[in-house]
């Protein structure tokens, strides 16, 4: 589904930013992307849907080829994909449901079919009566929330998530982090990029972390030769 | 499209001075234009009077013979150029300047004034070359002592219609490079002001064309009420000339529909001539 193949990324200014990266991920894995700040974890996420493209190498989503791939081709992929990120990124003078519907209009789905599908959204991130509210009027996890429901408005076969958590208090974290896990449950791979190593010793994911731009662990990997190690 | 449509509004509300900054550069480069062409249209349709009165007059020898006089009206009359002639005899003569120079009517006497022959040029033959040939063609034959004709200032007209309507496309084509070159300036400012819409649909995989689609919008409306503006500032102008100096005639709809059409068309290249680049700059 997600593929990367010897990927580097060098930016002109800053440097690599990833040396010789290759992963796979599956249909329906959560993934959580850990390690230090600059490691790469971002660069990781944007070469997955596409907001940057590798130096060297190949990042295949879904079909979707880095060489080469169009503009067009682009904006395609991430009507199939949902991206949430640290700031939530909502339009401030525009309604919770004002802002998930956004996603829907710019791909041209018909009105009639928005308003039910952006109930629906927001019912299953538990934001059913907030409808109405203004961003600024809702807690972070509670704006957080929004952002997931907008991403996951095209029904996405993979939801992106780049420290979805990183401006949360602990109990909104975890209402967030269980958003993220029954979402996954439903069949969505989730790949989530954090810092909060408590969440992840939590869980039993995989964990893939990455330090000066390459994956140092994978916990599959790991999962994988346990059986050879183990007599 | 309802989308586009409020996103178009959306950014008028959150720039209106940018708008109004760029309706009125467009306003004033249509109004320049106007203005010369409001001057060529008055001149084009006094010279259109003027024309309709344009007539070669051919004086006669006193002697000339009556049968030279009819054979030589056959002749001229199977020019193509021509719609009339008529003979105007010396009494026909007195006549028409006693009544036509009221003031002066007890100045002309019987036999004052030469008889002539006055031919009237058929539409669309009146401009200059032609009365001049017909004129020639005219004066040789020889019982034709003199020919008049308005020839000169019939010229010096179609000069100065000329020569204001190249100055209004030489004019208006300057303003409107002006406007869209301001145009695109304020392209710049409204993507920026719109930057956080503008990476949400990236994000949501909203297509290029999708996101520029209000930007056009947008050109397209200040072009048309940068038009609108310029109609009402030209017809002001022509109602104070009207007033004040001379009579004038304003645009009919089908040029005032140019002048909005215009104003469209350098709204609409003004933002296409940027928006792809500047949207793209927007991550």
């Amino acid at each position: 589904m997600i593929r990367f193949a010897n990927v580097y990324k060098e930016y002109p200014r800053t440097g690599a930013a990833l040396n010789d990266v290759s992963f796979a991920v599956g249909k329906g894995e959560f993934v959580f992307l850990t390690g230090p700040s600059g490691a790469g974890k971002s660069s990781i996420l944007k070469l997955i849907y596409m907001d940057e493209l590798p130096t060297r190498g190949d990042v295949w989503v879904s079909g979707t080829r880095s060489r080469g791939v169009k503009r067009r081709e682009i904006s395609m992929l991430r009507r199939r994909l949902g991206v949430v990120f640290q700031d939530f990124r909502l339009l401030e003078d525009r309604t919770v449901e004002a802002n998930v519907a956004f996603a829907l209009e710019v791909i041209d789905v018909p009105p009639d079919k928005i308003r039910g599908k952006v109930s629906r959204l927001l019912t299953q991130v538990g934001l059913a009566s907030k409808a109405t509210n203004y961003p600024r009027e809702l807690s972070g996890g509670e704006q957080q929330r929004v952002a997931i429901a907008r991403a996951l408005a095209n029904d996405p076969f993979v939801l992106v998530a780049d420290e979805p958590t990183g401006n949360l208090d602990d109990r909104a974290t975890r209402g967030v982090f269980q958003l993220l896990r029954d979402i996954n449950a439903g069949g969505t791979a989730v790949i989530m990029a954090t810092h909060n190593l408590d969440l992840v010793k939590r869980s039993d994911c995989r964990v893939l972390e990455i330090n000066r731009g390459q994956v140092v662990f994978d916990s599959a990997e790991e999962k994988r030769r346990m059986p050879e190690i183990t007599p | 499209m309802r989308l586009a449509a409020r996103e178009t509004l959306i950014g008028f509300r959150r720039a209106p001075m940018l708008s109004a900054l760029s309706i009125t550069t467009i306003a004033f480069s249509l109004f320049a234009f106007g203005l010369f062409s409001l001057v060529a249209l008055n001149l084009r349709s006094a010279l259109q009077q003027v024309e309709s009165r344009v007539e070669i007059r051919g004086f006669l020898i006193e002697d000339a013979s009556p049968e030279a006089i009819a054979n030589a009206m056959e002749i001229i009359g199977t020019y193509p150029e021509v719609a009339r002639v008529e003979y105007v005899s010396p009494e026909q003569a007195l006549e028409r300047a006693r009544t036509e120079l009221q003031e002066f009517r007890d100045v002309f006497e019987a036999g004052f004034l030469p008889a002539s022959l006055d031919i009237r040029l058929r539409d669309g033959h009146r401009d200059p070359a032609t009365v001049e040939s017909v004129a020639e063609k005219v004066k040789e034959f020889d019982f034709v002592n003199d020919v008049r004709f308005g020839a000169e200032w019939v010229a010096k007209l179609y000069t100065i219609r000329n020569v204001a309507t190249a100055a209004g496309i030489i004019l208006g084509l300057a303003f409107a490079a002006v406007a869209v070159i301001i145009i695109s300036a304020t392209i710049r400012m409204a993507v920026m002001a719109r930057a956080r819409e503008i990476s949400i649909m990236r994000l949501v995989g909203a297509t290029d064309a999708f996101i520029r689609r209000p930007f056009l919008i947008e050109g397209f409306i200040k072009g048309i009420a940068g038009g609108a503006l310029a109609l009402l500032l030209t017809w002001v102008a022509s109602r104070v000339i009207s007033q004040y100096f001379i009579q004038t005639e304003y645009f009919d709809l089908r040029l005032a529909s140019l002048g909005l059409l215009g104003g469209a068309i350098i709204g609409v290249v003004g933002s296409a001539v940027s928006v792809g680049r500047q949207v793209r700059k927007v991550s």
